[in-house]
């Protein structure tokens, strides 16, 4: 077991180390260093922001301060917005981003799996094939352009939200209906099917024979197996919601990390670009982390498979 | 369907004799020998027409393909059948509704918009198939060797790949594009860097199957190099999941495509694409909502498009997997 844990945090660590060296070297390759572009910096000014930011060392010693920095945390200054420093960028906007992803999060799991079992309860019904007609249109609607439409609608023609900004409780609604129409669509889908394959199975035979009422066994019975895979989905899910609140944030105006995150692109503020990429990859292999924990939890038989490997 | 009709008769027939309950003699005449009965029914029919023929009676699947056509052959003539050109800016025509002269509208610069939306549905249609065929070569080869070296190897390549995909893959896209100038073919480069990660791992789960199968033995006795079994054999039988994945990684990177242009990251103007189309309507959608409309609603139908015909074409492959 506890090897199983620590050859999952060293994998995480290798990634993190792998994408950090991957996004040094990428700032590097550029050519021109971040104050070539702007105009009119004398020479001798130029000298001094390179000497300040340590750029006029090696690169190997910088890619060495890199790390160390990282290693404490330190994500440096920004490069565009004077006085920042990135790590306080991030801490003052990654609370708007947190709540909206923690509410979109929630929402998918239970709205998906609300509908999963619905169908599966429902097999080839209406309700079924309705369901799994909206699946298909969440995975295929880009969550920008459900934003920008909801935003025509139910903010423009309706007047019924609020265009832009995240002051109240209803100002979540169209940004997380965007955030988690995809989600909520594989999961949906996910629950279905293994619910089917889960209403299938000997023990709910058991149950009915028993005289049980099919809710007693789809609550009791079938959806305790039936939602084991929607767990799996937690990680890449995760990864949907980090990279859809970067658009999802920039529409609704949301003064979240995304919304910095694609200013520091487009200012291309290397500093803040490396500091937000590694905090997203920080925040998504977490998650991933918890995500097996929490299968392991739940399922014994994993548990018992990979302590099996571990040991081998 | 058989199995309901049969049932039904057997029911029927149950409750004509259930009225008194005695057997009765002519329950139990000897049948007159039938061959069609012993008769295997149905020819024998080999797994690709099979899955045509699934396929085929697919009608969402083939509405798919039908709007596919379409739009490929509209991205084609659309440009050339418009009276207007794509890039010529005409301020005095600017943000005008659909109409006569202009079939679509024109954009925040008089540019005809019925001719931009087929140049998008060029660059998108290119970015799908371009970095889902690039995916293919690099899956199937690196998947490919993956399953058939097995041990050492395969776990170090394995491993190789599962930290690549741990970082997800928008980011590595947005670092590589920050880098690189924004255009079509750097956004085809830089989603391959990733994308073909799911590839490899499918074709290597089907050669793991496959390479105990009793013909890979007959080619090696016969003195066949790994390479030959690999692609003659191997790969050829797993064709099914290898056209299902690359069917269904054409909607990923045409969203991709959209996205990174819709953030500026993309296809540079005066080229056009749906994603910097709809940010560009985003500053007037009250005013003229044509703008975002009808490029948003063409990104979605293309990706339902291809969901809904990759769908179909799995449940062709594997009925097995329908329920």
């Amino acid at each position: 077991m506890t090897r199983y844990w620590i050859g999952k945090i060293v994998s995480v660590a290798v990634s993190l180390f792998v994408l950090a060296t991957a996004t040094f070297f990428l700032m590097k390759a550029i050519p021109g260093d971040p104050f070539t572009q702007e105009k009119a910096v004398p020479e001798e000014i130029r000298q001094k922001l390179l000497a300040y930011y340590g750029l006029d060392k090696p690169v190997w010693q910088q890619y060495l301060a890199y790390l160390n920095n990282l290693l404490h945390f330190d994500l440096g200054m920004s490069m565009k917005s004077n006085y920042q420093t990135v790590a306080g960028i991030i801490s003052d906007s990654f609370g708007y981003s947190f709540r909206l992803g923690v509410v979109a999060i929630a929402v998918s799991i239970i709205v998906g799996v609300a509908v999963g079992i619905l169908a599966a309860m429902h097999h080839r019904k209406l309700i079924d094939s309705v369901s799994m007609v909206l699946a298909v249109l969440g995975v295929s609607v880009p969550n920008f352009v459900l934003a920008s439409l909801m935003q025509y609608v139910f903010g423009y023609k309706l007047r019924w939200l609020q265009v832009a900004g995240l002051n109240g409780p209803l100002d979540y609604v169209m940004p997380v209906i965007a955030l988690s129409a995809l989600p909520i669509a594989y999961i949906a889908r996910l629950t279905r099917s293994s619910m089917l394959e889960a209403l299938s199975a000997e023990y709910i035979k058991t149950a009915r024979a028993k005289g049980l009422s099919k809710r007693a066994i789809v609550l009791r019975h079938a959806v305790r197996n039936g939602i084991l895979p929607v767990v799996t989905y937690a990680g890449p899910m995760a990864a949907n919601i980090v990279t859809g609140s970067v658009i999802v944030e920039q529409i609704f105006g949301i003064p979240g990390l995304g919304q910095y995150f694609v200013a520091s692109v487009s200012n291309r503020d290397y500093t803040l670009i490396m500091g937000i990429t590694l905090f997203y990859a920080i925040v998504l292999m977490a998650a991933r982390l918890i995500t097996d924990i929490v299968y392991g939890l739940v399922d014994p038989r994993i548990r018992l498979r990979s302590g099996k490997g571990a040991a081998s | 369907m058989s199995e309901k009709t049969t049932a039904a008769q057997a029911e029927s027939s149950a409750r004509q004799r259930g009225g008194d309950g005695a057997l009765t003699r002519e329950m139990f005449r000897k049948l007159a020998k039938r061959p069609s009965a012993e008769a295997i029914a149905g020819e024998s029919v080999p797994l690709w027409r099979d899955a045509m023929r699934r396929l085929v009676r697919n009608r969402l699947a083939m509405s798919g393909l039908a709007f596919l056509a379409l739009l490929s052959a509209m991205a084609v003539i659309g440009p050339v059948i418009s009276p207007h050109d794509y890039y010529t800016n005409n301020l005095d025509m600017t943000n005008q509704p659909p109409s006569a002269e202009y079939w679509f509208g024109t954009d925040h610069l008089g540019r005809d918009l019925f001719s931009r939306v087929w140049m998008g549905a060029r660059i998108s249609l290119t970015v799908g198939l371009a970095a889902a065929f690039i995916d293919l070569i690099i899956g199937v080869v690196y998947g490919g060797i993956m399953g058939y070296a097995g041990g050492r190897l395969d776990e170090a390549m394995n491993k190789i790949s599962e930290i690549l995909y741990s970082i997800p893959y928008l980011l590595v896209v947005i670092l590589l594009l920050v880098v690189m100038e924004p255009s079509m073919w750097t956004i085809i480069a830089a989603l391959c860097v990733t994308g073909w990660i799911n590839m490899s791992w499918i074709v290597r789960g089907q050669i793991l199957q496959l390479k105990t199968q009793e013909y890979v033995l007959a080619a090696r006795s016969m003195g066949a190099g790994p390479m030959r079994i690999l692609f003659r054999h191997l790969i050829p039988n797993s064709l099914g999941p290898i056209i299902v994945t690359l069917t269904l990684s054409v909607p990923s990177a045409i969203f991709a495509e959209a996205f990174l242009s819709f953030l500026g990251l993309g296809v540079q103007s005066p080229a056009a694409s749906w994603g910097t189309m709809i940010n560009d309507s985003l500053a007037s959608w009250s005013l003229y909502p044509w703008q975002l409309l009808i490029p948003a609603a063409l990104l979605s139908l293309t990706m339902l498009a291809f969901n809904v015909f990759g769908d179909g074409l799995r449940d062709a492959f594997d009925p097995k997997l329908k329920k």
